[in-house]
């Protein structure tokens, strides 16, 4: 059997519907087309169509406008939608509020156990560390689900429907996500360092300037939290995607234990350990009494926008 | 319009589509029609840019999809009506679509309004029964008040009053002058809402035509007869040159000679009849003939490379065993 005939495309269907049909087995009728011009040769245009209009010609002569203007969408647009689905969700209000109470609560309870002279060479904003360190799992969690949920609901392909510029979704989510996390993490740094500096006011605690460690704090989190995003964006797959990022996080703190004992590993165990984002956080509040973290910081930087280039690599290629 | 070039997907081995070539015209209901699996989804995945097309493209009103500025005003889908955040309300789940191509706030309170869910607005969309959610599928789709709709098996599931709904809607959308593109595995339901008909099977092109024409061409009328007198109804039937095929059951099918006819000879040769019954060939039978038919093609294409047995070749009582066969590949 040889391949049945391609369909022309045809100009008027109703006129002479073109015949695709496999070939009939014997003695099943055979559908036979209308009047097939000789050879079949292309059909004329409709306009020259020697037949009465058809339901649909006619129909095309008053084809359906809509009077809704229509204007070109933009990254604006793209802001406002992502913006309204971040908060529309319980998941955003569960992990920002579960976070603000790790960081504030943890904050205060370890101010209260601290005296002024503890702050005689370390920043006011030292409490607000201990939550941050479990907090910062809250914010991946949500940089993850932003992307990951989509694409478990099948949310992404209403989405992308609506908005065929992948990129410019991505872009917006990012934007949207860093700014929220961004604001609620220095947020609550701030907070802690306000109390903490309220409570301990006294001539022994020094006047470390902490402005420093409210911004970098809030950044290397929320960095966390896009790259968390980014990670989920291209795993597609929420348990899998915190995984991954509960990995990135614990791994390098755990592992320089045991790279440690042999001398052929030691110096990435050191790296790793310096590396790491607990010990990174733990320098930009200067536990060790001296500022930095910068490079740390960096890192994270480099990270985040390679993780964020790949996302934007994969997501144009592949089906949803 | 929606015109279809070439267009193929391949996943792995599996041929989804097949070099699909068809132009979907607009002011008409046109009804993809194609049993489970013969890539009806994954075609409108194609023409809405979700998936990439391994050959050939699919344009709306010449443009790709991708292209569109605005696309919610040129194109509303349903694909699927789980494809939303059930922790979402219906209201925010609109209102994000809306934003995202500038469509103003008050069209979500008209949409909602148009499917009938104003009551339940605030409400979780994961709460929606399969006929809620659907509806609001179809809200998402009528946001931007598109020219072109598309409908992925809407009715699937639905109860008799929601398949009553979706019917009469998608009739007053095209109506009103748009496209509405609507799939579905089920002939009848296309015979009740399409006047065009696109039917596919394993991928591939099997009919493009109006639903008038394809009524006409494939419901087989014949004549049923019943007698206790077989031997003297074939003598008679034989000697007029009339061609009768037993049907078992001491039933008889005749093709093509009115049952009138056969009821003045049957009284002229005062032959006893129990039964002389003008018939019907049902479309979801033409329908199933035309995919057994595909499925035939498929097996044989197969065959040197497989090395699995070619299947019986189709007679017009094998058009079930085609269909079963068929069922089990996909
Ligand atoms: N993402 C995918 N990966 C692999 N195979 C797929 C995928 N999507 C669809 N298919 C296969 O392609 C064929 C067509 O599927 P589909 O378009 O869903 O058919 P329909 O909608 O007509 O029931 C099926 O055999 C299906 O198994
Ligand atoms: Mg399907």
């Amino acid at each position: 059997m040889t391949t049945p005939p391609t369909p022309q495309p045809q100009a008027q269907p109703q006129q002479a519907p073109p015949q695709a049909y496999a070939p009939a087995p014997q003695g099943a009728p055979v559908p036979q087309g209308g009047p097939v011009p000789p050879g079949g040769a292309p059909m004329a245009p409709p306009p020259a169509a020697p037949a009465p209009p058809s339901a649909w010609q006619q129909a095309m002569n008053n084809a359906y406008t809509s009077p809704i203007p229509v204007r070109k969408t933009h990254l604006g647009n793209a802001l406002a939608s992502e913006w309204t689905k971040i908060k529309s969700v319980r998941s955003t209000m569960w992990t920002l509020g579960v976070f603000f109470l790790l960081v504030v609560g943890i904050g205060l309870l370890v101010a209260g156990q601290t005296q002024d002279r503890d702050y005689a060479d370390v920043p006011f904003t030292i409490p607000a560390f201990f939550g941050l360190v479990l907090g910062q799992i809250c914010l991946i969690t949500l940089g993850v689900l932003v992307t990951s949920s989509e694409y478990g609901t099948g949310m992404i392909r209403t989405t992308f429907t609506a908005s065929p510029q992948r990129y410019r979704v991505l872009a917006a989510k990012i934007l949207i996500f860093f700014v929220i996390a961004f604001v609620v993490s220095a947020g609550s740094i701030l907070l802690v360092g306000l109390m903490t500096s309220g409570m301990h006011s006294g001539p022994e605690a020094g006047d470390v300037d902490w402005s420093g460690t409210v911004l970098k704090g809030g950044l290397y989190v929320s960095l966390l939290g896009v790259l968390a995003l980014a990670a989920g964006s291209m795993l597609r797959h929420s348990a899998g995607a915190i995984t991954a990022m509960l990995g990135v996080v614990l791994v390098p703190a755990i592992l320089p234990v045991f790279l440690m004992i042999s001398e052929g590993t030691r110096p990435l165990g050191e790296k790793m350990m310096d590396y790491n984002a607990i010990n990174s956080l733990a320098k930009i509040f200067e536990m060790d009494g001296e500022g930095g973290g910068t490079s740390q910081l960096l890192l994270l930087v480099g990270v985040t926008v390679a993780a964020i280039a790949g996302a934007f690599a994969l997501l144009e290629k592949r089906d949803v | 319009m929606i015109e279809l070039e070439g267009l193929t997907k391949r996943y792995g081995e599996k041929m989804a589509v097949n070099n699909l070539t068809f132009t979907v015209h607009p002011g008409i209901v046109t009804g993809f029609l194609g049993p489970n699996g013969a890539g009806k989804s994954t075609t409108m995945r194609m023409m809405l840019g979700l998936d990439n097309p391994t050959a050939g493209a699919a344009r709306i009103d010449g443009k790709r999809y991708a292209q569109l500025k605005d696309p919610l005003k040129y194109i509303g889908a349903l694909l699927d009506a789980k494809a939303m955040h059930g922790g979402r309300s219906a209201f925010n789940h609109l209102l994000c679509l809306a934003q995202s191509n500038g469509i103003p706030r008050a069209r979500v309170h008209e949409v909602l309004d148009t499917v009938g869910l104003t009551q339940v607005a605030g409400k979780k969309a994961k709460g929606f029964s399969l006929g809620m959610g659907q509806r609001l599928g179809i809200a998402g789709a009528l946001l931007g008040d598109p020219e072109i709709l598309m409908f992925d098996e809407p009715v699937n599931g639905l109860d008799p009053e929601g398949i009553h709904w979706i019917r009469n809607l998608m009739k007053s959308l095209a109506s009103q002058g748009r496209t509405v593109f609507v799939s579905s595995h089920l002939m009848s339901e296309m015979a009740l809402t399409a006047d065009h008909l696109v039917v596919i099977g394993q991928g591939r092109l099997l009919a493009d035509t109006s639903m008038a024409d394809f009524i006409r061409q494939n419901s087989r009328s014949y004549v049923r007869l019943r007698t206790p007198q077989r031997e003297r109804l074939l003598d008679v039937l034989h000697q007029e040159g009339v061609t009768v095929v037993e049907a078992g059951n001491g039933t008889f099918e005749v093709d093509g000679t009115p049952s009138e006819d056969l009821g003045e000879l049957a009284a002229r040769h005062q032959l006893v009849l129990h039964e002389l019954s003008p018939q019907q060939a049902s479309l979801e039978e033409a329908f199933m003939r035309l995919t057994a038919e595909s499925v035939e093609y498929h097996a044989h294409a197969d065959h040197a490379g497989s090395g699995a047995a070619p299947p019986p070749p189709g007679q017009g009582g094998d058009w079930g065993a085609g269909w079963q066969q068929q069922r089990k590949r996909s």
